[in-house]
């Protein structure tokens, strides 16, 4: 496919990443997840795995991280599966990043709802900052991707960054947001619209008004 | 009829308040769970059953019977495990995630008490894996019921030993389909089985399964609580209880809500949305259950009602309630184009006639929404359609077809004008 990421070079990659283990942390998560799966099905951990495995890549490289082809191996090896078998989920999956990714993984939702909503705004704002479709900018800080639905369609349009989503977004805020994220801040996550808290209508709900105040219980009026 | 607050199973739908134990048991949950355990698998079943509660992830089919498939006396080697699917990527669907970071008690009690219904062993909870500060708090909240003796051994002290485990995915649309799912799990590549065997007889680990809907899950305990005559009371025949509806797209305030099943499409979007963007004749179609039901034409949803068979009425269908509205602005060909690009990227890639199918329904439907095109061409996709609808392992077939054959039925003219138009313009050119 011709959006399929390159593959970096083999040498190139073994000798940075042949000698990647756990960190002593990420050594008991990885058997915190096994135990979560009947004996002798430790296959099952694959998938947790390899996002630890990305995780610890990503704090390595300062990035969202990647998997090597090495660190596929060592995960296949710790879970006793074929290299081949683990490397079919990596591919299959497109969470795991098989190319080198930047600091931010810029994951724009650009399906339907988000569409309605002005998703292509949002996509002017990245590309008004250099950014295009599959690649990272040279400074290495963004990397924009447009995913498919993320599952927050009343908030749309949306972007995910990194762990972050960000959501009722449009072209000025999402130029803030990159703002922040380029000049190292945190922006606020979740809604940028000042009249939501999360997914009940602009303005306030038209239900359940004494939750917003008080952590009410209705089973006296059941 | 209008559903009052104190008959909102999902309180805390908005976050407002904590998700955590304690202010959920403030809230009511985890309210003598083990007195409700004690009434019996059969009678937890039985109450399920009579309560008309239909599977809340798209099919609809009747939970409580579901759980009646599961074996009644499972051997020691072939233990029973229950699925809870929450991995929401319908496009439009976003009830599952509300429920995970604002209420995820409610879905933890429900795991409990609906695995002990189908003597299950122990709850996989499969959560999409983009879903990311929402499995946190879900991670949290089941330690957080370890920590407090609610699973586990003698789970909520009931004699009864059930655990509860959450599974992320990595971003794949098909692991929503259960045995993609219970692939998924397994640690391969999300492709679906063939059925049969059914889940029910041989799915996770070769071991009888249930897979379930959050939705489906989180609302047993408050059945159970206030019994399936209340909860029957809501709703047309055959489309009982409550239900999260989600509104995306062209209205005033976007939002998802808890409403009684049934009710009227116009006054849902007026009572909680504030309207159609530019008022009710500015409407131009609804997908009305997530992308991949048929739109809708707005003179036909206007009063409609939302349940299954009011829905499949007007030839579509509920699916996740999840309305995405389009206003006259909207340039349908592409919104429907764009569904289809999101099923070519989603196809597993296992059955020919959805693999290739998908790109090739997506690639004359970019030219559709151009103009560029023949118009012999409209009747040769809707053939295509049909060619893929049916022939392969799961579902998303389907779905990739059901939306293109709702634009063409609905939307022929306006597909047909653009090819004409681009037509002249040829013309005019040479």
């Amino acid at each position: 496919m011709a959006d399929a990421p390159q593959i970096p070079d083999e040498a190139e990659t073994r000798a940075r990443w042949g000698a990647f283990a756990w960190t002593a942390e990420n050594a008991e998560k990885a058997k915190a997840v096994i135990a979560r799966y009947p004996a002798g099905r430790q296959r099952s951990a694959v998938m947790p795995l390899l996002d630890l495995a990305q995780r610890q890549v990503g704090a390595e490289t300062q990035t969202q991280g990647w998997l090597p082809v090495p660190v596929i191996e060592y995960v296949a090896a710790q879970l006793d599966m074929p290299f081949i078998r683990a490397y079919e989920v990596a591919t299959f999956y497109t969470m795991y990043n098989l190319a080198p990714v930047g600091r931010y993984h810029v994951q724009v939702c650009g399906t339907t709802p988000c569409l309605l909503r002005g998703s292509d705004d949002v996509m002017a704002a990245c590309k008004n900052r250099g950014m295009m479709k599959g690649k990272t900018t040279p400074d290495g800080l963004f990397t924009l991707t447009e995913v498919e639905c993320m599952g927050t369609c009343t908030n749309a349009p949306m972007v995910q960054i990194n762990d972050d989503n960000y959501e009722d977004l449009d072209f000025d805020s999402m130029s803030r947001i990159l703002d922040d994220l380029a000049a190292g801040k945190q922006p606020k996550t979740g809604t940028q619209n000042p009249q939501r808290h999360t997914s009940e209508p602009e303005g306030g709900p038209t239900t359940l008004k004494e939750m917003v105040k008080a952590n009410h219980d209705y089973r006296s009026e059941w | 009829m209008s559903l009052a607050d104190k008959d909102r199973i999902f309180t805390n739908l908005y976050g407002f308040q904590p998700w955590n134990l304690k202010a959920a048991q403030a809230r009511g949950d985890w309210d003598k769970t083990k007195d409700l355990m004690k009434r019996g698998q059969d009678a937890i079943i039985e109450e399920i059953k009579a309560s008309g509660l239909r599977g809340r992830g798209g099919a609809g089919f009747p939970t409580g019977l579901k759980w009646s498939f599961m074996p009644k006396e499972p051997r020691a080697d072939r233990p029973s495990f229950l699925v809870i699917n929450a991995d929401e990527s319908e496009p439009g669907s976003c009830k599952d995630r509300e429920i995970i970071r604002h209420d995820p008690h409610k879905l933890i009690e429900g795991a409990l008490i609906a695995g002990f219904a189908m003597r299950a062993r122990a709850a996989y909870i499969y959560i999409r894996g983009e879903f990311i500060r929402e499995a946190e708090t879900l991670f949290a909240a089941v330690q957080e019921a370890y920590d407090a003796g609610l699973l586990g051994k003698n789970a909520a002290k009931s004699g009864y030993d059930f655990d509860v485990f959450v599974h992320r995915g990595a971003g794949a649309y098909i692991c929503g389909e259960e045995t993609a799912m219970i692939e998924s799990l397994e640690g391969k590549k999300g492709q679906p089985r063939l059925k049969p065997p059914f889940p029910a007889g041989a799915g996770l680990y070769g071991c009888p399964t249930t897979v379930n809907n959050v939705e489906s899950i989180a609302v047993v305990p408050t059945i159970l609580r206030r019994g399936a005559p209340w909860f029957a009371s809501f709703g047309r025949e055959n489309n009982k209880g409550t239900k999260l509806f989600q509104i995306s797209g062209h209205v005033n305030k976007p939002c998802v809500v808890e409403e009684e099943m049934s009710i009227p499409f116009r006054e849902l979007i007026d009572k909680h949305c504030g309207g159609i963007r530019g008022g009710w004749d500015n409407l131009l179609a609804v997908i009305p259950g997530g992308s991949s039901v048929p739109l809708v034409p707005a003179a036909e949803i206007m009063d409609c009602p939302m349940d299954f068979d009011g829905l499949k009425a007007v030839g579509s269908g509920l699916g996740t309630a999840a309305a995405i509205v389009m206003d006259k602005s909207t340039d349908v060909v592409q919104a429907i184009s764009r569904i289809s690009y999101f099923y070519k990227h989603e196809s597993c890639g296992q059955c020919t006639p959805c693999r290739e199918g998908t790109g090739w329904m997506w690639r004359v439907m970019e030219r559709l929404r151009t103009g560029d095109a023949d118009i012999s061409e409209i009747d040769t996709l809707y053939d295509v359609t049909k060619q893929v609808e049916g022939h392969t392992i799961c579902a998303l077939g389907d779905a990739a077809a059901w939306p293109i054959q709702g634009l063409i039925k609905h939307f022929r003219p306006e597909i047909e004008r653009r090819i004409r138009e681009n037509g002249s313009v040829l013309e005019a050119a040479e």
